[in-house]
């Protein structure tokens, strides 16, 4: 059954879209991210412009977030005001990121940004989750108990205007918070993910928040900036396809609750390391196709 | 006397046409790209009407008559960029617009192309495939303008944008024609205009042009509409019909499985 997209203005199989999204949605229930690192390549392979993708996923990744987050915050796993200091910083970002979105748009070099990006921060962030994954699992065979080393005073610990995240139970500084967010949300405008899996280690590891806060934190967050983007794509651009969206979203949704099954059966150790694997081999694909000679030198973009 | 000679001029001028001319129809002047658009194709259909010269008087016919089809979508500027290699990577450099090119072109005839219409009416009526693409006054902007053009024709012959298909329109007793030409399921709206030429020893000897209109229709046309005059409205009701769609699925989902 063909369905034919008003805004990407190509026709596709909707069971196809389906399918992608419940792939991706599959992923992200395993691993608990939201898969916006995959579905804005996987667009473009089936030949969405990559305006067009970037602008959906940012849409469809607000709004599967939203049930996420209600899910998280009946289980009180949700720090409401480290979310807001994430949030303002994330909305500052965001509106830098699109105004370097479109200024390179009309340089002809979006296609390299969203590239380039998508090597270093998948590449970065795939090599950190691989090593620190096989220390876990090193240690788990060595059958020594796990010591959590937390740092409860770094260098965050020591700026000023500190407030207290009752939910995470720190006393810090909202700048370390804001500026977290504002580079998130530079990465959510140009690269359409919500970028939960560059949150959740920069939570973990440069704020110091505890592990069972940070998931439904990091969607409290993605939804707002999420929501932004979706929205500046749309007034700028009008890039985003509402049909899209909507079929992604409900592959989507199925796929995480399959996903969140198999994910339940699998230990967290090997989770991470397969999470890694797919992270770098995702960034050594788009890595290759930079470096390598392009079979087709000439590219065609419409006027703007 | 001055009326008399403008009535010789207007017969004159009239000479020309009193060989043979063509009548052609679309089987349809209008294509609807609904929510469940998967392409379509057009029939286009005609007859020959000849005079006493132009008429067949012997079999087999020495000088048959041939036909091209073309339909061509909307015209729109593009640009053509070109990679080069800069510190290791492989970048966009080099580029040039292209001030009109349609994005879409088809070419239907009865034989090769080649080897029924001269080069000079080819030039004449802008026919072939590089014809339809005008670059006037891409020259000196790059080095190497001609690449880019034939690299756009290229690009799009592969992705089926741009086609000949020879031997596709059937010519029947001399007098009759049609050709089936398929549309792409990614059609962009405008107006397509199909042209037929008859050709006669590689001279076009008649030509018509009837136009295709390609509308969305429906809520394909509406949710298009509202993106483009209304996008923050639009934005906003794209993400409450996702978040609704996303909750409905998962709310759907816990139900079905009994909790």
């Amino acid at each position: 059954m063909q369905i034919y997209l008003p805004i990407a203005q190509i026709s596709v199989d909707f069971f196809l879209l389906l399918g992608l999204g419940g792939m991706v949605g599959v992923l992200s229930g395993i691993f608990g991210v939201g898969g916006g690192f995959l579905l804005t390549p996987l667009l473009f392979f089936i030949g969405v412009p990559p305006a067009v993708a970037v602008a959906t996923s940012a849409n469809q990744i607000m709004a599967s977030s939203v049930s996420g987050v209600l899910a998280h915050l009946r289980r009180g796993t949700v720090d409401v005001r480290m979310g807001l200091a994430l949030q303002g910083g994330g909305l500052v970002g965001a509106v830098l990121g699109m105004g370097l979105f479109n200024l390179l748009k009309s340089l002809g070099q979006v296609d390299l940004l969203i590239t380039l990006f998508y090597v270093v921060f998948l590449g970065a962030v795939g090599l950190l989750m691989f090593v620190e994954a096989l220390g876990a699992i090193r240690r788990a065979k060595q059958q020594k108990p796990v010591r959590i080393t937390r740092r409860q005073r770094n260098w965050v610990h020591t700026w000023p205007i500190k407030r207290r995240f009752r939910a995470s139970g720190l006393f810090i500084s909202v700048i370390p918070p804001v500026l977290v967010g504002v580079v998130v949300g530079i990465l959510s405008a140009i690269m359409g993910i919500g970028g939960g899996f560059i949150l959740v280690p920069a939570m973990i590891y440069i704020l110091g928040m505890p592990t069972k806060v940070v998931v439904g934190t990091s969607l409290f967050q993605v939804i707002l900036v999420s929501g932004a983007t979706a929205l500046m794509h749309a007034v700028t651009n009008h890039t985003v396809d509402v049909f899209l969206a909507t079929v992604l979203l409900i592959g989507g949704v199925i796929g995480a609750q399959f996903g969140a099954m198999i994910g339940a059966k699998l230990k967290a150790e090997q989770l991470r390391i397969l999470l890694a694997l797919l992270v770098l081999t995702v960034c050594l694909k788009l890595g290759f196709d930079l470096a390598l000679p392009p079979g087709e030198l000439f590219s065609i973009a419409a006027v703007q | 006397m001055r009326f008399a000679l403008l009535i010789i001029a207007f017969l004159l001028a009239a000479l020309p046409a009193a060989a043979q001319t063509v009548v052609a129809d679309l089987s349809q002047s209008r294509v609807s790209i609904t929510a469940s658009f998967a392409g379509s194709h057009i029939l286009v259909f005609g007859a020959v009407k000849h005079t006493e010269e132009s008429r067949p008087k012997s079999y087999p016919v020495l000088d048959p008559i041939d036909v091209i089809v073309t339909v061509s979508g909307p015209l729109e500027p593009v640009t053509v960029r070109k990679k080069d290699r800069r510190a290791g990577i492989w970048i966009n450099a080099e580029a040039l617009q292209i001030d009109a090119a349609p994005t879409l072109y088809k070419i239907a005839s009865s034989q090769p192309l080649e080897e029924i219409l001269s080069d000079s009416e080819d030039l004449r009526h802008s026919i072939s495939i590089p014809l339809a693409v005008r670059s006037a006054g891409a020259a000196g902007e790059v080095e190497d303008a001609d690449s880019f053009v034939e690299a756009l024709i290229r690009i799009r012959e592969d992705t089926g944008d741009y086609e000949v298909i020879p031997n596709s329109v059937r010519v029947i007793d001399q007098t009759l024609f049609r050709s089936d030409i398929n549309l792409p399921a990614n059609l962009v709206e405008g107006d397509y205009t199909t042209r037929i030429f008859l050709t006669r020893d590689g001279q076009v000897v008649a030509d018509f042009t009837r136009v295709l209109h390609v509308r969305k229709v429906g809520i394909e046309r509406w949710v298009y509409n509202l993106a483009q005059d209304q996008a923050l409205l639009y934005g906003l009701l794209s993400l409450a019909i996702a978040i609704a769609a996303g909750w409905g699925a998962s709310a759907a989902f816990r139900y079905a499985r009994g909790s």
